[in-house]
């Protein structure tokens, strides 16, 4: 074995991890007090191991502690696990886990736990966590503090992604041998996180209050966290003005709510707290159409849109325009350089589709085309009625086409029955995790939500993609996901638009709510509130 | 209650069998007429899924199942009791919509009983005053009120009431983390249903205006109340005693066609102020294509309006003798 740079490693972590709490000890944190966090939807479980659903990670993560969480450019920081080493070929991950911690019915926290949740939760039952574990053959716990990862592939994307939010720990004395899916606890979740379950009112709250036992003494700083559920967006911003909560993350205050609240002197904006996300807002074509097959139809497509318009206007300067389909939150491995651009140029796109052979009619239309906004927030709609004006002036007809959640789904990636999409598609902390099924021929599967929806499959591709899911050398890996980034943009199967930032609005008294990576999705126990003036 | 009213009951359960069977059929049906199911809403959010994952989870929910097969196994378990369980909310339909049917039950009586008293006073009122200013003002408030969408009226209560007065919470039903008493339980509910119940009973409250304002003005026509003027009784107990009797039939009428359509106004109220009613439990369930858990609050839904329709009946006869009930 050998270790990775263990000792650094964790000396680094250890400051990172130490970093925000001297810097919250500096002001003293105060004790005590009731946060009331917003949330929408509502969640409809407690338990985030077997399910992608956002809501369900947000609250399970202050529930139950991971093995680790994040720094802003997404290294690891000790929580359940103490520290980790990887094998020299990559295929054996040890974890060492903290001892004496109790889940919150007073049973110690073991290998066993780790190891149970790995092979029997997220391998069978968690949507993506089928792909970040789909390496790992079988966890070996030599100890009840050891648990070591025995892999079929290096697998590097699996260490960015073991944060509460997707990698939640299952007590195993409550779920072994039962029904996981129907087991009460996803309901009244026994967890090991610095808050407990007090009552959950299902669409309506949550209530939570402090882990008197736990593990990181002294912590959590606040003794009530009560998440609220409100499904209108006017209503809550009249709930944080109102001041009966300090904090609404994922933008579910409205942009143009965003500025009226701040200008109050009593709320903070952040877009930090994202980096797991990396939210992309992309045009997926569809290659086996007719119309969409011919590049240069697609390249004119790029050239007829104004991104830093859409910016400016769609996100209120709430993302960045799009150079790669790799956000650029994601500091390890973006890089734009020598990869292929498409300026605004209308007349670039009219000459493009002149010569895809497409003529202009009386009206001075040359094609009709049609365009399916994923119907999951307002955004793709805007972007879908921005074009259906822009490509008036190339010459494209749009027709934009709405329909409900499931039913964009079934249409393009069941029935295949689209043109182009307005989508947003989740990054991911790692590409293996996200981006890669975009791009990857094995991930065209018809029937498969967000799979390989364009249907791209080029050889190359396919090699760069796999050689970079294994690479564990930083510096080689880097350099196969700019091949990654320069080849996605001269195929052009996916047009990116903008680099989502999505906002955090909160009361300034509210402190050290983002602190990380994962934002909101951490674990709060840093968290505390200064008493109103 | 003598034989013909058990008659006329038996013969009105038989008839709310029947729209029942037609409600669980008719709804099945179109929704599986809607394109996507729950794996398929599951899988895309937000996440990658396989097939694989796909198809067990199918197999799991019944899906695979050709639609006359899930059909016959829903109504064969709503015959045994059972509405099913909801995979999405790891819990049983019932348990779920009955949950959630005191918030909305709360919400549609005390605006109906908000929206039938004010409205009829504001109708006798203006009735009794037809033609003169105080008449044309009723009837003009009245009309804003009919106007302004649900939506509108319930943000501008919140925006006066609780961002700018902090008199009122903006919404929920109970102050979360807090340990009541039984008293104070009931107050912080009161509280808190203050505004949606005027902003969901507002519209009605237009419409019981101008029917009880109309109905009134033709009974105040009839010989009758003429005729208890001549005996001597007071203004009070001939409008109370006399008039108002005969001029709250339509209104009882209204009011039992309109349960239907409150229970579809809660929806918009439960949104704007975060209610965990009924309302937005099936709002949610059609975007995640949660069958079971539609049909059951399609069920569940049916059964009161029907029981309610049943109730209003029966105060009918009791309002108006000459009524009789036969099938």
């Amino acid at each position: 074995m050998r270790p990775i740079n263990l000792i650094a490693g964790i000396g680094a972590m250890l400051c990172a991890a130490a970093a925000p709490i001297f810097h919250a000890q500096a002001e003293e944190p105060v004790k005590g007090g009731t946060v009331t966090f917003l949330m929408s939807p509502a969640p409809q479980i407690l338990t985030s191991a077997i399910t992608t659903a956002g809501a369900e990670q947000v609250v399970s993560s202050k529930i139950s502690d991971s093995l680790f969480t994040y720094d802003f450019d997404l290294n690891p920081k000790p929580l359940l696990a103490k520290s980790y080493e990887v094998s020299e070929d990559g295929k054996r991950v040890t974890f060492h886990l903290r001892e004496g911690v109790k889940w919150h019915d007073g049973e110690e926290f073991t290998s066993e736990d780790v190891a149970f949740t790995t092979m029997e939760v997220w391998k069978v039952l968690h949507g993506r966590g089928r792909t970040i574990f789909g390496n790992v053959e079988k966890v070996e716990t030599p100890d009840k503090y050891t648990a070591v990862f025995v892999l079929s592939r290096p697998s590097p994307g699996m260490l960015k992604s073991l944060a509460a939010q997707q990698a939640q720990i299952l007590p195993a004395h409550l779920y072994k041998g039962t029904d996981i899916l129907t087991n009460p606890a996803n309901l009244k979740p026994v967890g090991t996180g610095p808050f407990r379950v007090v009552s959950f009112t299902p669409g309506d709250n949550l209530v939570l209050e402090r882990n008197p036992d736990y593990w990181d003494e002294g912590k959590p700083y606040i003794d009530k966290l009560v998440f609220r559920f409100i499904p209108d967006a006017a209503t809550r911003s009249a709930a944080l003005e109102a001041g009966e909560a300090q904090i609404a993350p994922q933008n579910l205050v409205p942009m143009v709510d965003l500025e009226r609240l701040q200008a109050t002197g009593e709320f903070e904006v952040t877009t930090k707290g994202y980096e797991f996300q990396n939210e992309m807002e992309m045009i997926e074509f569809n290659l086996d159409d007719p119309v969409m097959k011919d590049i240069r139809v697609r390249q004119a497509i790029a050239h007829a849109i104004d991104k830093d318009w859409i910016v400016d206007n769609i996100f209120f300067g709430y993302g960045i325009s799009a150079k790669t389909p790799l956000h650029p939150q994601l500091t390890e491995l973006y890089d734009a350089s020598d990869v292929p651009q498409y300026d605004y140029d209308p007349e670039k796109a009219k000459a493009l589709l002149e010569e895809a052979g497409y003529k202009p009619d009386a009206n001075g239309t040359r094609l009709k085309l049609v365009v399916d906004p994923l119907p999951y927030g307002e955004h793709q709609n805007h972007v879908a009625a921005y074009m259906r004006e822009a490509f008036r002036e190339v010459g494209i007809d749009l027709e934009v086409r709405a329909q409900d959640f499931a039913g964009f789904v079934k249409r393009v990636y069941t029935d295949r029955d689209f043109q182009f999409t307005v989508n947003l598609l989740t990054g991911g902390s790692d590409p293996t995790i996200g981006t890669q099924r975009t791009f990857w021929t094995p991930s065209f599967k018809p029937g498969v939500g967000f799979s390989n929806g364009s249907h791209y499959s080029n050889p190359k591709m396919d090699e760069i993609l796999e050689s970079a899911a294994a690479e564990m050398d930083a510096a080689k890996r880097k350099a196969l996901y700019h091949d990654f980034q320069k080849l996605a943009m001269e195929d052009l199967p996916v047009l990116p638009l903008t680099a989502v930032e999505s906002t955090t609005i909160a009361n300034k008294r509210l402190k050290n709510h983002t602190i990380d990576a994962n934002g909101t999705y951490s674990n709060f126990a840093n968290v505390y509130l200064e008493p109103a003036q | 209650m003598d034989r013909q009213f058990w008659t006329y009951l038996g013969w009105r359960v038989l008839q709310s069998l029947v729209i029942i069977a037609i409600v669980i059929v008719g709804s099945f049906l179109l929704l599986h007429l809607v394109p996507g199911d729950m794996v398929d809403v599951l899988g895309g959010q937000r996440g990658d899924m396989d097939a694989e994952l796909m198809a067990t989870l199918r197999e799991r929910y019944g899906l695979d199942q050709p639609v006359l097969v899930q059909l016959l196994n829903y109504v064969g378990s709503v015959l045994q009791g059972d509405l099913g369980y909801s995979y999405r909310n790891a819990t049983d339909v019932l348990s779920l919509v009955l949950q959630r049917l005191p918030a909305t039950i709360l919400l549609v009586v005390c605006s109906v009983i908000t929206a039938v008293f004010f409205g009829t006073m504001a109708g006798v009122i203006a009735a009794r005053h037809a033609h003169r200013p105080i008449d044309v003002i009723i009837s003009m408030i009245v009309l804003v009120f009919y106007a302004t969408p649900i939506f509108l009226t319930g943000l501008g209560l919140v925006i006066v009431f609780s961002v700018k007065l902090k008199l009122l919470p903006i919404g929920g039903l109970i102050t979360p983390g807090v340990d009541f008493s039984f008293l104070e339980l009931v107050g912080d509910v009161a509280l808190h249903l203050i505004l949606p119940v005027f902003s969901l009973s507002l519209f009605y409250i237009a419409i019981y205006a101008r029917l009880a304002r109309a109905s009134m003005l033709q009974v105040l026509d009839q010989d009758y109340i003429r005729t208890a003027y001549a005996k001597g009784l007071s203004t009070y107990n001939v409008i109370i005693g006399h008039a108002l009797r005969n001029a709250l039939l339509p209104v009882v009428t209204m009011v039992g066609l309109q349960i239907a359509e409150l229970f579809g106004g809660a929806v918009l109220t439960e949104t704007i102020f975060s209610l965990p009613g009924v309302g937005r439990l099936a709002y949610d369930a059609v975007f995640e294509r949660d069958y079971p858990l539609i049909l059951g609050v399609l069920l569940v839904c049916a059964f009161i309006i029907i029981v309610v329709n049943l109730i209003i009946d029966i105060i009918y006869t009791l309002l108006d003798p000459r009524v009789e009930i036969s099938r």
